[in-house]
């Protein structure tokens, strides 16, 4: 750059000038806006945008050349995929397209509603063991024996004791997911509140509801939001998983769970009807996944500081 | 001839805001069995400069330019393999994190053993009298016992002496020594800077030390070198530096640092400071890179950058202002 | 005589380390063990030792962000050590704190302008929202900043000019004595130097108290008026500047001033280079607790712990060592140099 060439004052005779030092690597121009964005963090941009053509899968549904997912049609039962039929239909002559499409409304409500119940039950109950320290052991040993109960088996005890609906099954696996969650949270706690600026704000007269607001809910929002994202994961295959033995949404809500479930005993000779719903599911917890790993990266602390 | 020789060496790294020129033509030797001190505020370049020595730097981000002559060998023309043959055992380095540079895993022997056994192909007995020779010499109580302790079982000064005794199990031509005693208290310091000047009369490697203390500095080094922004602003031996600094910016540094029993001679004056910051490296910068804090800078030192030139006898500064011979005022 | 702003007698601070709810028999690392000293209203009083000797402890235990073992803390006549919530809220205004680290020092989420306005607003201080921006304004000029950086966040600051915040976080809530945790330790040589200055000026400016924890001992002879050296938990010289560096009375305050490398090269010094490491706090030695690394320890020494007492002007030292003849005495041979 020479911006003062123009200006510069006359170099004195015999002035020592150190000579122009070469470049030796090619400034690229920091892309700014969205698609700066968006190329900095390509797993962001796969698994959002994924995430994204899924949701509006499932909000348009209807549009998308579906009709009713439980208009049964015996006479055309166990189609193959066809120009008509493009994923095939069940044994009961159900189209399988129609129900993937609306079975994608299912997984998305549960890993949501999962995710976001489970990350505000486990941040309280985490902050509260994290820093009230007399309550720390006991809440702490209760989350251990949940943990100690693999979730599955946990959520399929509680769908025993309900009735089959969404919402008991949003439920049963929250409370399986809150433990963790928990466990989380009260380690960022605990490593937050032995910050300097911690002891600083209580120094500076804050007291412990503000300190708890101000200086420590704040800083566990990123590693949350990145736990979120694998709930919301995790979430949907206990769902599918619930729906498949028998123990989750009622068989008349079409969930890709409960068309696998009703795909398995002709799997060998219809495989295609397991095979949709199944591929739908992995995509689906693949992006969600992949938006948590991008998520963690770019709100890891030791990557934001850099040089 | 120098053992070392470093001519025009550039450090830069791509970084979301722009190139970072850490290091920006520095050119400096070290001669055999000689101290050479980098002094500098963090950010000046000092430890991207020692990294480099050895390669360390990852490319990418970073990029080396320039020439690095060991012992004639240009090193930025080795292949990496050629260049692990040199690592640990012509040159070899000391971290400033004594713990972290342990593995925590592998007993103290194996970890001396191990730099033993790959340069210079010792078997596992031989390496293992070898680490117990090198505990004596860096002066562990107890070496035979020692050797089959882990690094979290030694304190701070135990561990930096263990990592000297890697450093020159396979009696290395040049040691970097990277802020060796930072970490550590005074008075476990003042051991370890014995024990290096000790080693260094014993071993006669050459040192590389880089610092910001210039403490330290008056107490090991016999040449110094001081940078600035990714520049080396100043260099001279190290009687003339402190007795006659030459570029403003080491005069502000002395200036900078109170001096141990200065109540006893004066009254208590206030610290000469250096105003402002140092530049960010990622934008250019025109002109001298001290110009911005500099006292006596003109408009000539905002326009040209100064190149470094002989002010005295060994003694190079780059200011336009610096006097020859005569002593600043 | 007129009352010292801060008393801390006999200050206790235990660590449980082993042993808890299933049994086991309890250890504990005795982190401050005995430690009495006085702030006067306007002074510079620096803790120096080396690090685990219980010095940060020691300021942590005075700003109360802990409940002390056992011992007072005494602000202005009151005891704080078991004061009521109220009580403790109106002392914490006049003790603040300025850490080490400015970069973990600032909550990362808040604009400079909100973490200087929280001590205001805890404390009551502000008299209107305009009261309240014109005293955020004050304080930025009071440490050198320009008063439109408020609207940052601490990360586009850099470390020096993080202290400078943290400085004016201590200040805003109108104290009257500040606690130093090696406020400065963290910083480059040259902004070491503004902060230490800027800190000077204030404490000249306000009439400011601080309690200067610091390993740094050119700094800390700069900066203050008395020195306690601490060891393992307990002070083993408590003195006037000149006095302490000119001549010290304990061996190991002897030690750490000969153990400081100078920036004089050339400079000849009697050095006394201590042998071996700190032991550890969870089972610090029986009699006086620098024996094990003294040179000049003899059996008393290992069986009997010294106290402080008291020589002319004000010089306290703990060493068995002035109980002998004077020409026995190798601590009165002065410090060469």
């Amino acid at each position: 750059m020479s911006l003062a060439s123009d200006h510069r004052p006359a170099a004195p005779e015999g002035l020592a000038i150190a000579p122009a030092l070469p470049d030796i690597l090619k400034a690229i121009k920091p892309r700014t806006g969205v698609t700066g964005f968006l190329r900095r963090h390509p797993t962001i941009a796969v698994g959002g945008g994924l995430l994204l053509l899924l949701i509006l899968v499932a909000g348009l549904a209807p549009y998308l050349g579906t009709v009713d997912p439980s208009a049964l049609s015996p006479a055309r039962r166990t189609r193959p995929p066809s120009a008509l039929y493009w994923f095939g239909t069940d044994m009961l002559g159900r189209d399988i397209y129609s129900r993937v499409l609306y079975g994608t409304r299912v997984s998305l409500l549960v890993g949501f509603a999962v995710a976001i119940l489970a990350s505000i039950g486990g941040l309280a109950i985490g902050l509260v063991a994290g820093y009230v320290r007399w309550a720390d052991s006991i809440i702490m040993r209760m989350m251990d024996s949940l943990m100690s109960i693999p979730p599955i088996l946990l959520a399929v005890s509680l769908m025993a004791i309900t009735r089959g609906s969404v919402g008991n099954v949003i439920l049963a696996i929250t409370i399986a997911e809150i433990p963790r969650v928990s466990r989380l949270v009260r380690g960022v706690v605990l490593s937050l509140r032995e910050q300097p600026y911690v002891d600083g704000a209580v120094a500076a007269g804050t007291r412990t509801p503000m300190i708890i607001l101000r200086h420590i809910l704040p800083n566990t929002l990123a590693p949350m939001t990145v736990q979120a994202t694998y709930i919301c994961g995790s979430a949907m295959i206990v769902e599918a998983i619930l729906s498949f033995i028998g123990a989750g949404v009622p068989p008349n809500v079409p969930s890709w769970g409960n068309i696998m479930a009703e795909g398995r005993a002709l799997w060998q000779v219809k495989p295609f009807i397991v095979f949709f719903p199944a591929a739908f599911l992995s995509v689906t917890v693949l992006a969600v996944n992949l938006l948590g790993d991008g998520l963690r990266d770019m709100l890891d602390p030791r990557q934001a500081k850099g040089h | 001839m120098a053992l070392l020789e470093v001519e025009n060496l550039q450090v830069h790294f791509r970084t979301p805001v722009g190139v970072n020129r850490a290091v920006d033509g520095v050119s400096f030797h070290v001669n055999e069995g000689e101290t050479l001190a980098i002094v500098g505020e963090s950010g000046c370049g000092k430890s991207v400069t020692s990294m480099s020595l050895l390669r360390l730097i990852p490319e990418p981000p970073g990029k080396i330019a320039g020439a690095i002559r060991f012992g004639g060998k240009d090193l930025l023309a080795l292949s990496e393999k050629e260049m692990r043959a040199i690592r640990g055992n012509d040159i070899s380095m000391i971290f400033q994190e004594p713990m972290t540079s342990l593995n925590p895993v592998l007993t103290v022997g194996r970890q001396i053993g191990e730099t033993l056994r790959l340069h210079q192909g010792l078997d596992a007995k031989a390496a293992e009298d070898k680490a117990v020779e090198m505990l004596t010499l860096v002066g562990i109580p107890a070496p035979a016992r020692r050797v089959r302790e882990y690094p979290h079982q030694l304190s701070g000064g135990m561990r930096q002496r263990v990592m000297i005794a890697i450093a020159l199990a396979c009696n290395p031509k040049l040691l970097i020594a990277d802020e060796p005693t930072t970490a550590l208290d005074v008075t476990i310091q003042a051991q370890i800077l014995d024990l290096m000047r000790d080693l260094k009369q014993r071993v006669g490697a050459a040192i590389v030390l880089i610092t910001h203390d210039l403490g330290v500095v008056a107490e090991v080094a016999e040449r110094v070198m001081v940078m600035y922004a990714g520049r080396k602003v100043e260099e001279a031996p190290v009687r003339e530096l402190f007795a006659n600094p030459r570029h403003p910016y080491t005069q502000g540094l002395l200036g900078a640092v109170p001096k141990l029993g200065s109540s006893l001679t004066q009254e208590s004056s206030r610290l000469a400071e250096i105003p402002g910051q140092v530049p960010s490296l990622t934008r250019p910068i025109v002109g001298c890179v001290f110009a911005g804090r500099c006292a006596i800078a003109t408009d000539i030192c905002r326009a040209y950058a100064p190149a470094l030139e002989p002010k005295g006898p060994r003694h190079a500064a780059a200011c336009h202002y610096a006097l020859k011979e005569a002593a600043a005022a | 005589m007129t009352r010292p702003l801060l008393e801390v007698n006999d200050l206790k601070k235990h660590y449980r380390i082993a042993g808890g709810l299933f049994g086991g028999k309890p250890s504990y690392v005795y982190a401050v063990d005995g430690v009495s000293f006085e702030v006067a209203r306007g002074e510079t009083l620096s803790l120096v030792g080396e690090s685990g000797c219980g010095k940060s402890t020691v300021g942590r235990a005075v700003l109360r962000l802990f409940d002390i073992t056992s011992g007072q803390v005494v602000l202005d006549g009151q005891r704080m050590d078991d004061a009521s919530k109220d009580a403790l809220h109106a002392f914490r205004r006049r003790v603040q704190v300025v850490f080490q680290d400015p970069f973990s020092s600032l909550n990362p989420r808040m604009k400079v302008r909100d973490i200087l306005a929280e001590p205001i607003r805890n404390f009551g201080l502000a008299a209107s929202a305009a009261d309240l921006e014109e005293r955020v304004g004050r304080l930025m000029d009071l440490v050198g900043l320009p008063r439109e950086a408020v609207r940052r966040f601490p990360h586009q600051f850099s470390g020096g000019q993080r202290q400078r915040i943290c400085i004016a976080r201590a200040l805003a809530a109108e104290p009257e004595l500040i606690v130093c945790d090696e406020a400065v330790s963290a910083l480059d040589v040259s902004v070491k130097a503004q902060i230490v200055n800027l800190l000077q000026d204030i404490q000249r400016e306000l009439g400011l108290a601080l309690l200067f924890i610091s390993h740094d001992l050119a700094i800390v002879e700069h900066m203050t008026h008395r020195v306690a050296v601490m060891y393992l938990g307990k002070l083993v010289e408590v003195a006037p500047k000149r006095a302490l560096f000119a001549r010290p009375r304990h061996p190991y305050t002897k030690a750490l001033l000969s153990a400081v490398p100078l920036p004089d090269p050339g400079a000849a010094r009697n050095r006394i280079i201590l042998t071996g490491d700190v032991p550890s706090p969870v089972n610090p030695p029986k009699g006086c607790r620098f024996h094990t690394r003294c040179p000049y320890a003899f059996d008393r020494c290992r069986s009997e712990e010294p106290e402080l007492r008291v020589a002319p002007g004000e010089h306290w030292s703990a060493c068995h060592l002035h109980d002998l003849p004077d020409a026995q005495n190798p601590l009165l041979a002065p410090l060469a140099s």
